[in-house]
Parts: C-alpha cells; structure tokens; sequence
C-alpha cells in the first residue's frame, strides 16, 4: 500500500468517522473537519505536476484479486493528474462553500459530508485506477453516491424522483460499460488500460471490438449525459446546490469524458469512435443549449448549460481522436481538437462552479431561483454579480475570460473538420461548423438571459421571500477563487498548457508531442469573425426574445425525451404486472396444469429429438392369467375413480387398488411389501373415510366436471411414463448389483430375509430417516389438531 | 410382463393426474395415492418381473428375485403414508377453519396479493 493508494481511498477512511465528529462536536460546523482532506489531496497531488510534465508516469500496484488478474493499480498521468486536480480543488472550495451554504442546525450533516467524501473517493478511484475492473468499482460508486445526494433531501418527491432517475439511467450505462470491459477482457487477456493500449493494433480487427466499443460508449455517455441520456441532468438539480456545483458540473459528468480520453487510443482506429463521439457530442451540444434558453429555473439553465458544454468537449474529443490516423500530427488540427477539449474541459469546471455557487447565493439570499421573479439584484448583491458576470461571459466565449479562448480553439477545430478526408467527413463534416455556431449563439443567449434577467432589470420585491443582501463573505470565498481562475487563465493561459495541457495529451494520444500554445490573438482568422457574429446574432436575439420566444410552444409537450422515460417505465411496470397477473392466477390447478405440460413437452421432446424410443421384447417374463385379471382390476379400478358420482366410491375404488396393489406383490414374490401394503392401504381408507364424513354436506353431491386440458394433460402424462418405462427397460446396461447381496446376507449380515437385511443393515440409514419422516409426520398431525391460534377458538365451539 | 405393467403404471399416472386437476382437495389426495402406487409399481417393474423365487434365503433356490428394490418401494410406502397423512388432516383442519374443500376458494386474501 503506497502512500498514493491511501491518498485514493482516505476519503473513505475519514468518511467513517464523520459521524462520531458529528456526534462529539455538536457546536462546530462538520464542514471543518472535512475541509482539511481535500486540501491535503490537492496539495499532494500539485507535487505530482514535475514529474508528469518531464513525461513520466507514476505507477503503484497493490495486488486485489490477483487470480482474476484485478490488481489495484494506482497510475499518475497527466490526464489521470488533471482531473485529480480538479476533483480536489474544486472538492475544497465545495466543501468551503457547503459550510456556509448547509446550516448547522436544521440539516444532517453527518450524512451529507460522508456521501461527498464516498463520492470524492469514488471519483479519484475512477481517475487514477489502472485497472478496468477497479475503475468500474469506483464509477459505480459515484453513481451511488451521486443517488445519495441528489436525494439528500429525501423527504421531498421531487429529489426522490431525480435520485432514482439519475440511478436508473447512470447505472444502465455502467452495466454496459463492464458489459464493454470484459469483452475488451476477452480480446486482449488483461483488464490493464496500459496493456490494452499495447495491443489496441491487433484487436481493432477482431469482430468483438465494435461491440465493446459500443458498451464502452454508452456508458461514457449515460454518464456525462449525452443526448439522448441527458435527461437525468436537470432532474438531479433537486439536490443541495454545493452537490450540483462539485457532481453535477465539475466532477462526476466529467467521468464519462475521461473514460472517452483513456480509451481513445484503444478505440480511435475505428471510424465508428470518431462519428459516434463527434456526432452525439455536437447533438448534445445543440440540444442542451437550445432548451437552456426556454428554461425559466437557475439552475435548470445552468443543467442545460453543462448538458451543451459536456457535448462540446465530446466533439472535440471525437474529431481530436481522427489524429492517430495521420502521421505528421503537428501540421493537422487534431492536435488542436484535442488540447482544446482538455483546456475546456479545465475551463468549463472553473467557470461552471462558480456559476453554481452564484445560483446557490441568490437562492439563498432571495428564497426563489426562478428567473421570472428575480430582478434588478444588482445594487443589493454586487459582488455576487461581478461573480456571475465573470462565470458567463466566459460561458458564452468572450474575451478576456478563458471560455474566449477555449471557444476560438472550438471553432477552429469546428471549421478544419473540412480538412479531413477519412470516415466520409468530407461529404457530412460541413454540417459540424454550422450546428457548432448556431448552438454558440444559444449559448451566449442563454449566458445573457442567466445574469441579465437575474441582477439588471426591474426589482421586484413583492415576489420575494427574503430582503435580498450581500451573501456572508465565507459563502463567497469559493466562487471568487474559480472566478479569479478563469480571469487568470484567461490572460495567462500557458501557465496551464506545459505543466497539465500537455501531459494530458500525452495520454490521450500517445506517442505524439503537440507543442501546445494558447495565444489570445490569432490574427483575423475565420473564427474570429464566427465570434464575432455569435455575439452580434446573440445580443439581437436577446434583444427580441419576447417576440420569438413562441417557437419553443411550437415543440409537442407530449413527444419529449422525459415522457419517453416515464411512459417506458410505467409501462415496463404495467405490462410485467400484466403478464405476471396472465400467469399467477392463484389457482392451484393452473400451477399444476403448467408444470404436468412442461413435463409432457420437455420429456417428449427428448424422446423425439434423441430418437430414444426403443422397446425390446427380448428380455421380457411371461404373461400370467393371474398378472392379467389384476392388471384389468386395477386399471378399471383407477379409471372409475375418475366417473364415480360419490366420494364415497371413490375412496372405496382406491382402497381396492391399493389392495390389487399389494396382491401384485404376492404375485412378484415381494411378501414384505405385500404384508406393508396391505396394513397400510386399510390405516389409509380409514383417514380417507375419517376426512369423508367431516366435509360439508352441500358438496357431498358435487361431481367431477369434466375438463378437456385435464384430458388432454393427464393421457399425456401417463403415455409419457409408459414411454419413458419402456424404453428405459428395454436399455438396461448394466446387470444388478443384487448378487451381492443375495450372496452376503447371512454370511456378513446374519439374516436370511434380504429385504429386511437390506434395510437394517446394508442400508440401514434410509430406515432411520423414514423413521424420522413417521415421527414428523405424527408430531405435525398432533400439532395441528391441539394447537390453534386466535380464530380456530371460535370455530371449535360451534 | 413388464409392457403391461407399464400400461398399467401409465394408466395410474394418468388418473393421478386427472384426479389432482380437479378442484376438490379430496380428490386431490385421492390423486396423490394413486400417483404413489403408480411410481411403487413402476420401481418394481423397472427391477425385473418373476425371475426367481421370493428373497428368502430359507427357500434354497436357485434365483432370487432382485431385493433392492423391494426394500426401496418398503421405504417409499412408509414415506408416502406418513406425507398423505398429514395431507388427510391438513385436509380436514383447512376445511373446519375455512368452511371450504375447493381449491378455487382458497386463494389468500383479497387485500394480501
């Protein structure tokens, strides 16, 4: 165990004794106490920044379940190093801003700082583990802690909804995903990223290489909530808004992306990888921006928002991963493609916490996150609204914010798709520029709508339930550290592109060195004039949104993607509790009717496909006159059960086959059993006869019903025991083992009855279990008869 | 032999069945004794039929029947009398408390399904 394994796993060891803090310390904020951990991480893990920008990978291996070949392997790399970074950091400055956010009295605390820890925990597993089984372990983790606290408050409907919306979906995908790791087991004999990657060249051909790569996918994008899995985003917005900053923005969506990244070069052969992210990732990206600007909640927009930016860097991702087929990687945009995703994803994570945590304060200062009540905040909350400025301006792409710069490299990675000329790109990849610019103007709509709509305009104190003021410094200390990041980054923007850029592009396309220069000015370059009209088409658009806001009534309300999930699930429920109903009727006889035609067809479909019928008159004995009548005895005997009006009857009828019984048993030289049958079918009649005079009297008269399935059934069982019974004597292999015991009764046993050697001595353990049947059996009958419960009283009085 | 007791064994079976598809629990029972003289009588059949003289050793012939399974079905029959039994008296304690032998009737509770 390193001290890099423990550094993965102390969220989870502090996350035991939270509760006892909790309970000890009931005067202090729990918050305290976490507060220094993440801390402590990031700290450890900036160390890591030298080696990983000389190029080196820091691997420890603590052996797991080493006959599987699971290992818990901990790797450093730089984009395994990136998002250690940002799930720390940002943990810190959550954990800061929950403190203030979460009060101390009315809320749980206890709870709510274990499941952030178990999900920071999950999230650095999931980032830094080696292995494909361990890294699994750790998404489902998140997933499950992602449930715990998007349902944090459970007492409410709504974050009970979300929680098991977001489960169902996240976990769907996570299934798959092991579904795409075991298949990547099979091709390749190690579930090790690095020994996968070693052999990625040799798989690319085998025919289970596209499915895992489709497995594989579905679960990045169930996670990082690609159309059209995005829909348990906005829902997940019940939880505490410090969750939806550090899950649901900066961290958990951003596993899916990190799994595209690690896999690329496993997968990036393969034309269908390319398209498959490219094509979702821009879909997403102008669904999620084109709804944002229709929604009226905080932080629905900013959902909606992380929807559109996490397919944006898919879209990168995926046209950044066509670079492992060209050779001189330096000249093709690629390399661009790809270090823009990365700086993106950094940039996205800054601008978007802190915008969260802006939400977070207006709610808590106003008592309402609904744009339609909110107004002209800007005078009573001013720092708050230079915070939120800074977060969308960067949002929307302008300049000097660091979203400028990662939007321009978006956009020139957009218009190059034209260049390529593999994957069929040069008849489809027009479309990319053009849906990429028009989900940017949406994007700097719905930027403008967020702080325009929430700080300026009129102040309407009526609809408020709170006098809104200036949040507590302490709750603003975390959205002005991510704000200052993105300002910084924006002028300074190299000091990210050796030290965590460039290590992250080792990993995600390896073997290339992609000298990464972030310039602010790039010349007049067709991207600039995109962003240009981007921000004129925007400001236009947002000038008259009231007059266009109708086209979104234009949508059908009934064919969106949320009822599609609920009328699937509620009809899932309905047609399995039909279908059970159709069968589980309660009936007895509908049981048994299924298990004696189950029989029926399975045995006689044995029969027919083996050809096993085989009757062999060769080892037969003789017909006798006595065997004959017997046989005709008994066989009209058990079918006049069937047709007699009267119970009576039929309890005579089987007593006389049970008698025909034991006088076959005479006939076949068996006196043991004939004397047992005998004594036995009289005890029998008389229970029989004892049960006969306690029933009612109005069924007395009741006959059989005939039924034709109780026909059909019962001929079919008894022609498939004839069958079978001929055909199994007609195969005998092997002589019987009886001489034996003819031979040894009286010298090893001392008896010359051999049946009743045998079942005393030879096998004398049957006999003293069917002792201890008699024994139960007599003991369950007597207690049935003396013991009654509550309402057996009163019927025994009548 | 052996083909006519199979016939025989096929005939009981059938009516087993037939009795345990009725609705009645007497009938039922009456189905399950059937059924068991059916597997008896199938278990002495598959042993081999007359060859040889009963497995006494007094009687100093020279072939015995096969007693393996006589001292199997001997099990069987004891097992069979003491389950039906119980069935018996299930029978009779289900209808003093419940006032019905139909099976149809007895499906649980409305409210516990």
């Amino acid at each position: 165990m390193s001290l890099l394994h423990l550094a993965i796993i102390s969220p989870f060891l502090f996350a035991i004794i939270i509760p006892i803090l909790y309970k000890l310390f009931r005067q202090v904020h729990t918050g305290w106490f976490v507060l220094p951990l993440p801390i402590l991480l990031f700290s450890y893990f900036i160390s890591f920044i030298s080696s990983t920008s000389n190029q080196e990978i820091i691997t420890e291996s603590v052996p797991w379940i080493p006959a599987l070949g699971v290992d818990f392997i901990a790797k450093v790399d730089g984009l395994g190093l990136l998002f250690a970074l940002l799930i720390t950091g940002i943990g810190s400055l959550v954990v800061l801003y929950s403190i203030y956010y979460l009060s101390k009295d009315k809320e749980k605390l206890n709870t709510f700082y274990v499941y952030l820890l178990l999900f920071m925990g999950a999230m650095l597993g999931v980032v830094l583990s080696d292995n494909l089984i361990v890294l699994y372990t750790f998404w489902e983790f998140t997933s499950f802690s992602s449930f715990l606290l998007i349902g944090y408050w459970y007492d409410r409907e709504k974050s009970r909804y979300g929680a098991q919306k977001s489960m169902l979906i996240t976990v769907l995908g996570g299934l798959s995903m092991l579904g795409g790791i075991i298949l990547l087991y099979i091709m390749t004999g190690t579930f090790n990223i690095s020994e996968i990657i070693e052999q990625a060249a040799a798989i690319s051909v085998d025919p289970l290489f596209i499915p895992a790569l489709i497995c594989i996918l579905l679960g990045a994008f169930t996670k990082s909530a690609q159309f059209p899995f995005h829909i348990w985003l906005p829902d997940a917005m019940e939880a505490p808004t410090p969750v939806s900053a550090y899950l649901h923005s900066a961290t958990m969506v951003k596993a899916g992306i990190y799994l595209v990244a690690r896999m690329t070069p496993v997968f990036a052969s393969e034309g269908l990888w390319v398209w498959l992210i490219a094509g979702f990732g821009i879909v997403t990206l102008f669904w999620g921006s084109f709804n944002a600007v229709k929604q009226t909640d905080l932080k629905a927009i900013l959902a909606f928002s992380t929807i559109s930016q996490l397919g944006m860097i898919m879209s990168l991702l995926g046209l950044g991963a066509a670079a492992l087929h060209y050779d001189d990687i330096e000249s093709s945009f690629f390399g661009a493609a790809t270090t823009a995703a990365v700086f993106h994803l950094f940039n996205h994570a800054t601008f978007k916490g802190s915008l969260f945590m802006v939400a977070g304060i207006v709610d808590h200062e106003t008592g309402t996150r609904d744009i339609r009540k909110l107004g002209g905040l800007m005078n009573f909350m001013p720092i708050t609204f230079t915070l939120a400025i800074i977060g969308t301006f960067s949002m929307a792409g302008l300049p000097p914010f660091n979203g400028f710069l990662s939007k321009e490299m978006f956009f020139t990675g957009m218009v190059r798709v034209l260049e390529l000329n593999i994957f069929n790109f040069e008849t489809w990849g027009m479309l990319f520029p053009v849906i990429a610019w028009i989900a940017s103007v949406f994007t700097f709509l719905y930027s403008m709508i967020l702080v325009f709509k929430t700080f300026t305009g009129k102040y309407k104190p009526e609809q408020l339930e709170k006098k809104p003021h200036e949040a507590p410094i302490g709750m603003l200390i975390s959205p002005i550290i991510l704000a200052s990041l993105v300002i910084i980054i924006g002028f300074f923007p190299n000091i990210l592109s050796n030290t965590i850029i460039s290590p992250a592009l080792e990993s995600i396309l390896p073997n290339n060195t992609i000298d990464v220069h972030i310039s602010f000015w790039h010349g007049p370059t067709p991207e600039l004039f995109m962003t240009i009209g981007v921000i004129a088409l925007g400001i236009l658009l947002f000038l008259t949104l009231p007059k266009w806001r109708k086209v979104y009534d234009l949508f059908p309300t009934k064919l969106t993607l949320n009822r599609l999930y609920d009328g699937g699930l509620a009809f899932t429920q309905k047609a399995a509790n039909k279908i059970t109903k159709t069968y589980m009727n309660g009936s007895i006889r509908s049981y048994l009717v299924y298990i004696f035609a189950f029989f029926i067809v399975i045995l006689g479909t044995t029969l027919a496909v083996k050809n096993a019928f085989k009757l062999d008159t060769s080892n037969v004995s003789s017909i006798g006159f006595y065997e004959i009548l017997l046989a005709l005895a008994i066989m009209i005997g058990s079918i006049s059960i069937l047709f007699v009006k009267s119970r009576m009857t039929a309890i005579i009828l089987l007593g006389s086959v049970g008698y025909t019984v034991s006088l076959f048993y005479v006939l076949f030289r068996a006196p043991d059993l004939a004397l047992t049958q005998l004594v036995i079918e009289t005890i029998s009649v008389a229970l029989f006869l004892l049960c006969f005079y306690h029933l009612p009297k109005e069924l007395n008269k009741e006959r059989m019903s005939f039924k034709l399935t109780n026909a059909i059934i019962s001929i079919g069982v008894g022609a498939m025991v004839t069958l079978i019974a001929l055909s199994a004597h007609s195969n005998k292999l092997f002589d019987s083992i009886a001489e034996y015991y003819i031979e040894n009764t009286y010298t090893e046993a001392a008896g010359k009855n051999m049946v009743n050697v045998i079942l005393v001595d030879f096998r004398g353990f049957d006999t003293l279990f069917e002792i201890t049947v008699l024994t139960i059996a007599a003991l369950g009958i007597f207690a049935m008869i003396k013991l009654r419960m509550g309402g057996g009283k009163k019927n025994e009085n009548k | 032999m052996e083909i006519v007791m199979a016939i025989v064994i096929g005939v009981l079976f059938m009516s087993a069945t037939y009795l345990m598809l009725s609705k009645s629990l007497l009938r039922i029972i009456i189905g399950t004794g059937l059924l068991s003289h059916g597997a008896h009588l199938l278990i002495l059949t598959m042993g081999g039929l007359k060859r040889g003289t009963v497995p006494l050793l007094g009687e100093e012939a020279s072939a015995y029947t096969d007693p393996i399974p006589q001292a199997l079905i001997l099990t069987a029959i004891v097992i069979s009398f003491g389950v039906t039994a119980f069935f018996l008296v299930l029978a009779y304690r289900a209808f003093k408390e419940l006032g019905t032998d139909n099976t149809e009737r007895l499906r649980g509770n409305e409210g516990n399904d």
